[in-house]
């Protein structure tokens, strides 16, 4: 037996022990659990044996011994995740481990050069991806924050409620488009537009994928905002209405602080997205080493930079590794982001809901 | 087909209804209400589940136009003046009628933006000094009887007080909108016995200075707390008159069997 007894409906518990009509009855006589558990155990002792009960018990002992290893199954469910992310970084860490004793870590945070295949002297500088990761992302977050979680309260809260089913299912679809389509669209859609737009002598570049980033996280921001801002209790739109708020009112002094953390993981989730994105940045954003200067300057991030080098490596030498030290880095971003995130809404305590 | 209640004092009419019918959809939940108001009483709305006391009782600061599908027809005239005419601002009329709900419903935010959310809406930012705005929230609070118990923890979320104390900032928060009717929907349905009685006497005390209209599950209540009551059977108004009247001499046989509990 487990340590804790598997719950079974007490209000049942009498009816499978009873075997037989006397017994029916002096329970009937000794319960005082309501009337409707009286009238079903007067009606199984009437039908004879009570078969019922028989059934009854039946089904309650496989409900008893099936409990068992679905309380472990669910709790493995649980842990797999921490054990995948642990698993992950070790095995990344572990490819990048041969390097991290020869790598300068000064030069590496600090130095602009990349330069792996060099001959002479290779270098390993990843602070012009590093800007080129940061700039892609903080542009796509500028314009994807405030497009998402404005659409996202016009869906919960503005629309009607068959202009709400199509959006969905269209920002659904959004998010389905597969990421190189969307690196597709701004190499041949959105770069020809930027060059007659802008005169820039290239089209592919941090606006580019800027844009691209956005709107690849708008859907995740839309619908993540949308589930939040629906969680929060229709009371308090009804209090804010009877107070005599209108519904941008609502919206921002009611809904936003109710639901922020909700909004904050639909961000969250958007950046994830930006930093991670790997295919779409590759073909938008140029992939020159370089830290830019204006929005038309093409870039490089530290994906596209795994993703299109990681082929032309030695397994096990200095460039496979320090791609792997790239990894780790990555992994560094997404950790620093939420948990930043996470201080941001809960506090440094954490968890006090206040 | 109301008799007409009783002298009680007062005869200046705060809301006076006047064939009102409405729909959810193809269902008619009200069915021609002819009523008024005294001001500066408490009046009960009782009468079993379903009777549409309460969906009486939103129509009184239309707040019932929440759900989409809802027709109203018929006038309310609250404070001299049809709340369906098409040039009623909502806003202004949910200032000076304000409404507490019947699970206790405050903002998810501190106690002291709680009371200061509606004035905070209906006037222009930064138009009242922070001296202004502390003495309203103290003396809202003072009003619901809840300053001194909580005066330490006005920054604290609101969520985290008690159903009773939650209760009565939900009243306090419309006390700094100087509302002149404040409708009550089973205010104390979720609340214990002492809960209830607190708030049977901040009602008492909140008499004269507002009109009062509250729905009652609890005939008990309707008898002890409210100066006249209305009994509501399937959408009809049954009966108006005084407290006393209602309960001791109900005028109509249907009122009679639901006082007496034969049903309902």
């Amino acid at each position: 037996m487990p340590k804790r007894r598997p719950r079974v409906n007490p209000r049942r518990r009498p009816r499978n022990r009873q075997s037989d009509v006397k017994a029916a009855w002096t329970n009937k006589l000794n319960l005082a659990s309501g009337a409707m558990t009286m009238q079903r155990q007067a009606n199984t002792a009437r039908s004879g044996i009570g078969w019922c009960a028989q059934l009854g018990r039946a089904t309650h002992w496989l409900l008893d011994i099936s409990e068992l290893p679905m309380e472990w199954l669910i709790r493995l469910c649980g842990w797999s995740a921490i054990f995948f992310v642990f698993a992950i970084f070790f095995f990344v860490l572990k490819e990048g481990a041969g390097v991290l004793g020869k790598l300068d870590l000064k030069e590496f945070l600090t130095s602009p050069n990349w330069r792996p295949d060099s001959a002479v002297r290779p270098q390993y500088g990843i602070l012009a991806l590093l800007v080129g990761t940061f700039s892609v992302t903080t542009l796509a977050m500028l314009i994807a924050v405030p497009l998402g979680l404005g659409s996202a309260v016009y869906v919960s809260e503005f629309a009607g409620r068959r202009t709400k089913e199509t959006l969905k299912v269209v920002i659904e679809l959004l998010a389905a488009i597969p990421s190189v389509v969307w690196g597709f669209v701004g190499y041949m859609v959105l770069g020809p537009i930027i060059i007659r737009l802008t005169g820039a002598p290239i089209g592919i570049n941090v606006l580019n994928g800027g844009i691209i980033l956005a709107l690849m996280s708008v859907p995740i921001i839309v619908s993540v905002g949308e589930d939040a801002l629906r969680a929060v209790p229709d009371s308090y739109r009804e209090a804010a209405a009877a107070l005599g708020a209108n519904r941008w009112e609502t919206v921002y002094r009611v809904l936003f602080p109710a639901a922020k953390k909700g909004l904050l993981a639909a961000v969250l989730l958007g950046v994830g997205r930006a930093v991670g994105e790997t295919m779409a940045v590759l073909m938008a954003t140029g992939h020159a080493v370089q830290i830019p200067h204006s929005l038309l300057d093409p870039v490089r991030t530290l994906t596209a930079t795994i993703a299109a080098e990681l082929g032309e490596t030695v397994a096990g030498d200095d460039h496979y590794a320090v791609l792997f030290v790239i990894g780790v880095v990555l992994f560094a971003v997404a950790f620093a982001v939420n948990l930043t995130a996470d201080v941001v809404v809960n506090g440094w305590r954490g968890g006090r809901n206040d | 087909m109301a008799p007409s209640p009783a002298s009680t004092g007062s005869e200046i009419i705060s809301i006076r209804a006047r064939d009102v019918s409405l729909w959810y959809g193809n269902f008619q939940a009200l069915k021609n209400v002819t009523l008024e108001v005294k001001q500066g009483l408490i009046t009960s709305l009782i009468g079993p589940s379903g009777c549409g006391k309460t969906t009486l009782l939103r129509c009184f600061n239309r707040i019932n136009e929440r759900y989409g599908n809802v027709t109203t027809t018929g006038e309310i005239t609250v404070l001299g003046k049809n709340i369906y005419d098409a040039d009623v601002s909502l806003s202004e009329l949910r200032k000076s009628v304000g409404m507490v709900f019947q699970r206790p419903n405050p903002l998810p935010i501190s106690v002291y933006d709680n009371v200061l959310f509606g004035v905070q809406i209906h006037t222009p930012r930064r138009s009242l000094t922070r001296d202004q705005r502390d003495a309203m929230v103290e003396s809202a609070l003072r009003e619901v009887d809840l300053w001194d118990e909580i005066k330490d923890r006005i920054h604290k979320k609101a969520t985290r007080l008690t159903l009773e104390q939650q209760q009565k900032l939900c009243i306090a928060r419309l006390l700094p909108l100087k509302p002149r009717i404040i409708l009550m929907d089973e205010p104390c349905s979720a609340l214990d016995a002492e809960g209830t009685e607190r708030i049977e006497t901040l009602l008492e005390s909140l008499r004269e200075k507002y009109t009062v209209v509250i729905v009652t599950h609890n005939m008990a209540q309707a008898r002890r707390a409210s100066d006249e009551c209305i009994f509501m059977l399937l959408g009809e108004l049954v009966e108006h008159g005084t407290t006393e009247q209602i309960f001791f001499n109900p005028g109509d046989e249907r009122t009679e069997m639901y006082i007496e509990g034969r049903y309902g």
